[in-house]
């Protein structure tokens, strides 16, 4: 197996992994900010109690965040050295300011989340948790911009065959930063909120706590509806974005290999590569003009339009945002009946409904995936689009077999974790709010 | 070119103050994690250990974070032949830290597999202390690099001498450190155990640091002649000296000031002995110096603002993030 692929692997292993946890943050983080904004109004002891029990959920989706994470930064130089010469100059910065400005004030003030409670102020404690929830926001940013500049290349210029940085404002909010921003965001608040609603679930079905996990249903309910519908908006400026700036791109998450005026959206197919055409195709006609040009006679261009040794692949690209979209129009009905099962107040007596969120649980993570997949996948063969590709851009150095070697004890490392991690999340869920702050007075070690 | 020079120079002594920090910082919980199974002889022990450095360890290692974006981003020639030259190695502390990053946090709440996360916890704490100093002590010293500026050698080119004293060094340091630490949170027993080991460790770390400066006078004599690399070793010997003493007075407070300036003057050795180098190559002609390894003046212009204005912030919320874990901690403390 060839070092460029193994690397590739690795980096999607490590980067696909660490990207279960960092959403889940974004979403925990907001819905504790909002509970203990509650709080603080209501005085209601249920807010505490549902605060102190999603702090220890998000203080250990956040621990393995940070554990995942820092195999990331060390993989652009370990694996990626021609990468990180070719682009150092722009791509490092937003690292640095990452921890800089984001990832000491998470980690401090987690820390004071999860142990500080009875040592600051009520006041203070909201305040740390905004400042989390801030900090994790920020630090999606810093991210958001280095995997932007990757895919939308911008203030810069070319030296000696390095990328040289000419304008910092126009590198950082180059043209897909924003929407690619608020499209991840609202991925995160999707994931964070239905996590949140099916631990109530739990709770409603087990009878337990039920008041307390009423609130919790409500609070993360609205979440979860205003992340779902804005969803729909973003990821339609998305596809716009993608299309203009990477035709190629939107080309393959298609599966549009002529370029058509009124090209149709396809709904469901499985595309053949080598023979170009799509197997089983579902189509809506003009649909695809009609939605990224607003116009049904829009022309989109197709695949045959990009020289061979420059398209993107195409399967996983089209399989991973179309399941994407599928999800994501799924979140927007189950919100959909959420919301009307909560204006009839049946929400927390409907079995059906609430075993539907369990279920539901991996299904925001699988939609983070699928889209980070085609979005990704869809940039090659580039690792920084018309730039650098991606089999120019590994490590010289370093040979296959310590690749593999390394993917091998990285998979073994994270099954370990992943499943323990599951374990510490499931088991601090059925401690239960309330119960659970008795068990942290025992100083349970 | 005047100023491109000067942030160059700026951006060295930068990432030095960053690596100091994490040292000074990270150094201690490592030094709790290694130290842990010769301190605490029971759970209770165990417990206050873990809860003294349990709200510190994360904001700790992102000097360490900060310190590679930094160097990334300032100096990417150096990071990618170093990241990509030292693969196994780095893979070792890539290993350790995650695992250690969630051992805590699995050994209370996997009662199953205790054991195991404990293990995890203070194998990774000793193994990163020990190598971050090999893999110091071989840019320092110089490896082999070829006209691509790629690394030429393999994983048993960086077990030479001088890295190996390196590596000693730091875990000595380390160790000391968190030795240091667990006597400023500990009451009793364990006070009077760890005041004891902080002792045994300054004799250790005195010997370690003898040794390694012996082999930087013999593989790089040239320091001989760096005046400002004498001043630094005066302070690491005054200040393990003053260490001591406050140990024995039981001022433990003053002795983790000391253990850190101990660090401070090690990284103001290194840093003398080795600018403008960045990575030394065997052959001086193609080491990576401040010079030829940089990022463009825009860059490490734009790094220093973001410097200036963030890392005030951080250390403002750091003093006050540690004054509200301050003081002794009890095994029935807030924690895990």
């Amino acid at each position: 197996m060839d070092a460029v692929f193994l690397a590739r692997l690795q980096f999607g292993l490590i980067a696909g992994f660490h990207f279960l946890f960092p959403p889940t943050t974004l979403g925990l983080s907001l819905i504790v900010v909002i509970v203990e904004t509650l709080y603080m109004r209501t005085k209601d002891e249920a807010y505490k109690q549902l605060s102190v029990y999603l702090v220890k959920i998000l203080g250990t989706v956040f621990v393995m965040g940070v554990a995942t994470g820092i195999a990331l930064e060390f993989a652009f130089g370990n694996n990626w050295a021609a990468y990180s010469r070719t682009v150092g100059d722009i791509f490092g910065a937003p690292l640095a300011a990452e921890a800089v400005f984001s990832f000491f004030l998470e980690s401090v003030f987690l820390g004071i989340l999860v142990f500080g409670r009875n040592r600051v102020s009520p006041k203070t404690y909201r305040f740390s948790a905004f400042l989390v929830f801030f900090g994790a926001h920020l630090s999606g940013l810093w991210i958001i911009i280095a995997n932007s500049w990757m895919q939308t290349p911008a203030g810069f210029r070319m030296e000696g065959g390095r990328a040289v940085l000419d304008n910092f404002w126009q590198a950082a909010l180059n043209p897909s930063t924003v929407i690619r921003y608020v499209h991840t965001i609202l991925g995160g608040w999707i994931t964070g909120a239905l996590v949140a609603m099916a631990v109530a679930a739990w709770l409603l079905l087990k009878g337990r706590a039920v008041e307390k996990a009423a609130l919790l249903m409500k609070t993360s309910l609205a979440v979860f509806t205003a992340a779902a519908v804005l969803q729909l908006g973003s990821g339609h400026a998305h596809s716009i974005q993608v299309t203009r700036t990477q035709p190629e791109k939107m080309a393959a998450f298609e599966a549009l290999w002529e370029t058509r005026d009124g090209a149709p959206f396809t709904v469901f197919g499985i595309p053949d590569e080598k023979n170009e055409r799509t197997l089983l195709a579902v189509r809506i006609p003009k649909m695809l003009s009609l939605l990224v040009y607003f116009d049904p006679k829009g022309r989109v261009l197709g695949l045959s339009e990009f020289r061979k040794e420059e398209r993107p692949p195409v399967l996983l690209p089209f399989a991973g945002y179309h399941v994407m979209i599928l999800l994501g129009l799924a979140f927007i009905l189950m919100a959909a009946a959420g919301v009307w099962l909560q204006a009839k107040r049946k929400i927390v007596s409907n079995r059906a409904y609430l075993k539907l969120l369990l279920f539901a649980v991996p299904l925001p993570f699988l939609a983070n995936e699928t889209g980070w997949i085609a979005a990704e996948v869809g940039r090659q063969p580039w690792a920084v689009f018309k730039i650098l590709r991606t089999s120019e851009a590994v490590s010289a150095v370093v040979p296959a077999g310590n690749i593999l070697f390394s993917i091998l004890v990285f998979a073994v490392i994270y099954a370990l974790i992943g499943a323990a991690g599951l374990g510490v999340i499931l088991r601090t869920i059925r401690g239960g709010p309330g119960e659970a702050a008795a068990e942290a007075k025992k100083g349970d070690v | 070119m005047a100023t491109w020079d000067l942030l160059r120079d700026v951006w060295f002594g930068l990432i030095g103050v960053l690596l100091a920090g994490y040292s000074v910082l990270d150094g201690f919980d490592l030094g709790v994690g290694a130290l842990l199974p010769f301190l605490a002889k029971t759970e209770d022990e165990k417990r206050t250990l873990i809860g003294a450095i349990g709200p510190v360890w994360d904001g700790n290692e992102v000097w360490l974070l900060a310190g590679g974006g930094a160097l990334f981003a300032a100096f990417p020639m150096a990071y990618a032949t170093v990241f990509s030259g030292f693969y196994l190695a780095l893979m070792l502390v890539l290993f350790s830290l995650i695992l250690r990053a969630v051992s805590l946090e699995f050994r209370a709440h996997d009662p199953a597999r205790k054991g195991l996360w404990e293990t995890a916890f203070v194998g990774g704490s000793a193994l990163p202390a020990l190598l971050f100093g090999v893999a110091l002590g071989n840019v320092v010293v110089g490896v082999p690099i070829d006209a691509r500026s790629e690394f030429a050698g393999t994983f048993f080119t960086l077990l030479r001498p001088l890295p190996l004293a390196f590596g000693l060094l730091g875990l000595c340091a380390f160790l000391m450190h968190g030795a240091a630490y667990a006597a400023l949170k500990s009451e009793g027993p364990l006070l009077a155990r760890a005041r004891k080991t902080e002792r045994v460790l300054a004799i250790a770390f005195a010997a370690a640091f003898a040794l390694s400066f012996v082999a930087v006078l013999f593989y790089l004599p040239a320091a001989v002649r760096s005046a400002p690399a004498w001043v630094f070793s005066l302070v690491v010997w005054l200040s393990l000296v003053l260490f001591a003493a406050s140990s024995k007075q039981g001022k433990d407070g003053r002795a983790m000031v000391f253990s850190s300036v101990a660090f401070l003057g090690l990284w103001g050795m290194i840093g003398a002995i080795h600018y403008p180098n960045l990575v030394r190559a065997t052959d001086p002609a193609l080491s990576l110096t401040v010079a030829n390894a940089s990022s463009s003046a825009l860059t490490l212009k734009v790094m220093l603002i973001i410097a200036l204005v963030g890392m005030p912030v951080v250390i403002g919320y750091t003093i006050f993030a540690f004054r509200v874990f301050k003081g002794k901690v009890r095994p029935d403390s807030e924690g895990y």
